[in-house]
């Protein structure tokens, strides 16, 4: 009797989703549409409407109480008025503090980058040139401080560079005067190049551990000096890397508020710091709003533009 | 093989300088006696003791840790989800849409994010009357939106380049396309699935601006109580928490680090 049910097959293992898939099914809902229906709906309410919000209440204006801004649609003796004002958007073209911030913000995002790029370039190409046995410990040491505290990594920074801190102390040594560093323009780029070089060397080590040592050995072969060997072939070959990390140090910049605003003085003008400001200060909340719709017009809709160019460039070259 | 010289090793290794100085000086004046936190006067633990004496700072801890914990695993679940329809599902209506939404918080500033989801929740107060006040329920909702686009970012690349002759070789002989994702699917990207929940996790713990718009009073994050103290200056137990933090980070990468190494031979990778 036992040996002949040891040849049964065994029976089919009951699984939990087995039933819900049947549920579901019963009810009409495919697998695939609840897969697709989840994330969709999240991200409608979460993230779409919310933008729509934004844009509503940049159209209102502060008034005292709760909410603090004035309602868009009012009923008024069974009518329903629907209340626009234009007077945020006007104020952003007209009040100098905006687009000063705006122009600023992209200045300080940008010169940040490209020292970054700088900084980052060499670091990425000799962890990719160098030993096997070597390189993953480099590029932990590179992710290491990405994985621990931004805004902990900012403050080490504040600390590092204060009146009486490490980099003055030092200077002392040698009967320097302290120098001015925090609450400056220096003290922001600094920060922004601290805290976002590991997201440059990351992407520009991907593309530079790919390089085919063989174009080098030729291009070295055939005469070509190393600096020569290294802008004709290594860096045109390197630019997708470039792209990758400039924009992954570029755009985070722009809207930055941490660094600005615990590193920078009173006339670093950012544009996340002056809609911080708006919010929580001034408390007013339609202006704050019309500053973001100006910003996610201005800065982020091109950025997404650029991104999707980027990505169609980068498809068609992988299809080739 | 390339010898470029000095050239290369020495910017480096100035980089390295430039990335690891201030956080060695930082942990290094942690065990500084003097509350003058650049001045040295000796060694001492006094400012951990201080550090978990304070209940400020514990509480904001404990909030971060569970605000981290639930908002990593929704975001792991619904950018999973999101890259499974990406990647298998080809073809389906608003599939632009979708994939243009779920990476636009990659590239969207987080001063936008925080305000757009309080003016959200302040609107569906009033009208809905849900979420009443804001507080844990609101920064978890906040943070799983963003985290999920990281999430869906690491498991769709996964999703992208591993075998789909398994996933067909199960439908063949039979299985449901629900028992192939947990059977074969999941198996295969579970790496992906741990470094997706560990980017958010370490994503939420961090964030700072998302959590000033949409938290409410009382409920105030460890970033937010650490942003405070600094603004103010360089405060000693800021120090000593910083230092705990990079300890266990540190060790976590490590870790990572020797595991990866570790496994990398079994697998032979085509």
């Amino acid at each position: 009797m036992s040996s002949f049910d040891s040849e049964l097959p065994p029976p089919p293992r009951r699984r939990p989703w087995t039933m819900v898939e049947r549920g579901l099914a019963a009810v009409g809902i495919s697998g695939k549409a609840l897969v697709i229906a989840a994330p969709a709906i999240w991200l409608t309410v979460f993230f779409l409407v919310p933008l729509l919000v934004v844009f509503g209440i940049s159209l209102s204006v502060k008034q005292f109480g709760r909410p603090p801004y004035t309602p868009l649609l009012t009923t008024e003796g069974g009518t329903v008025q629907l209340t626009l004002h234009l007077s945020n958007y006007l104020r952003l073209f007209t009040d100098n503090l905006y687009v000063a911030a705006y122009l600023s913000s992209i200045k300080i995002a940008f010169i940040s980058t490209v020292i970054t790029l700088i900084i980052g370039y060499p670091m990425a190409y000799a962890i990719a040139r160098a030993p096997d046995q070597w390189r993953n410990i480099l590029l932990m040491l590179v992710i290491l401080p990405f994985w621990s505290s931004f805004l902990l990594r900012v403050y080490a920074l504040s600390g590092f560079m204060s009146g009486n801190g490490v980099i003055n102390q030092l200077l002392g040594v040698f009967g320097i005067p302290p120098v001015v560093m925090m609450q400056t323009d220096f003290a922001v780029y600094v920060g922004i190049v601290y805290t976002y070089l590991p997201f440059m060397i990351l992407p520009l080590y991907t593309n530079l551990v790919k390089l085919d040592g063989a174009l080098l050995e030729a291009s070295a072969d055939l005469g070509a000096r190393p600096l020569r060997t290294f802008l004709s072939i290594t860096l045109p070959l390197s630019m997708p890397g470039i792209i990758a990390g400039s924009m992954l140090v570029f755009i985070p910049a722009i809207g930055e508020f941490v660094i600005p605003s615990l590193l920078g003085g009173p006339s670093t003008l950012m544009i996340g710091r002056v809609l911080w400001d708006e919010f929580f200060a001034n408390t007013n909340w339609p202006r704050a709003a019309a500053v973001a719709i100006a910003m996610l017009v201005a800065v982020v809709i091109p950025i997404m533009l650029l991104q999707r160019a980027q990505d169609a460039v980068q498809d068609n070259e992988m299809s080739k | 093989m390339f010898r470029r010289g000095w050239f290369l090793p020495i910017a480096a290794s100035l980089g390295f300088v430039f990335l690891y100085a201030p956080i060695i000086s930082l942990v290094v004046f942690s065990f500084n006696e003097n509350r003058l936190v650049t001045i040295w006067s000796g060694f001492s633990t006094k400012w951990y003791g201080a550090l978990f004496a304070d209940p400020q700072m514990l509480g904001a801890a404990w909030l971060s840790l569970q605000i981290a914990f639930f908002s990593a695993t929704i975001a792991l679940v619904l950018g999973t989800l999101c890259a499974v329809a990406l990647v298998r599902f080809r073809k389906f209506r608003g599939r632009t849409v979708l994939a243009g939404t779920v990476s636009a918080p990659l590239v969207m500033p987080d001063v936008i994010t925080g305000l757009a989801l309080l003016l959200l929740f302040v609107a569906m107060e009033s009208t809905l009357g849900w979420p009443a006040g804001r507080g844990i329920v609101t920064i978890i909702i906040a943070h799983s939106t963003f985290c999920m686009a990281y999430v869906c970012v690491v498991v769709q690349s996964r999703l992208a380049d591993f075998d789909m002759s398994l996933e067909e070789a199960a439908m063949d002989l039979g299985a449901s396309p629900v028992r192939v994702f947990f059977d074969i699917t999941l198996p295969i990207i579970a790496p992906a699935l741990v470094s997706g929940w560990l980017l958010a996790f370490t994503l939420s713990l961090d964030d700072l601006v998302i959590a000033s718009f949409v938290s409410g009073p009382g409920s105030s994050t460890l970033p937010m109580v650490i942003f405070s103290k600094v603004k103010l200056g360089v405060s000693p137990d800021v120090n000593a928490l910083a230092t705990i933090i990079i300890g266990i980070v540190a060790l976590g990468v490590f870790a990572a680090t020797i595991l990866q190494l570790r496994s990398r031979p079994k697998k032979a990778r085509a």
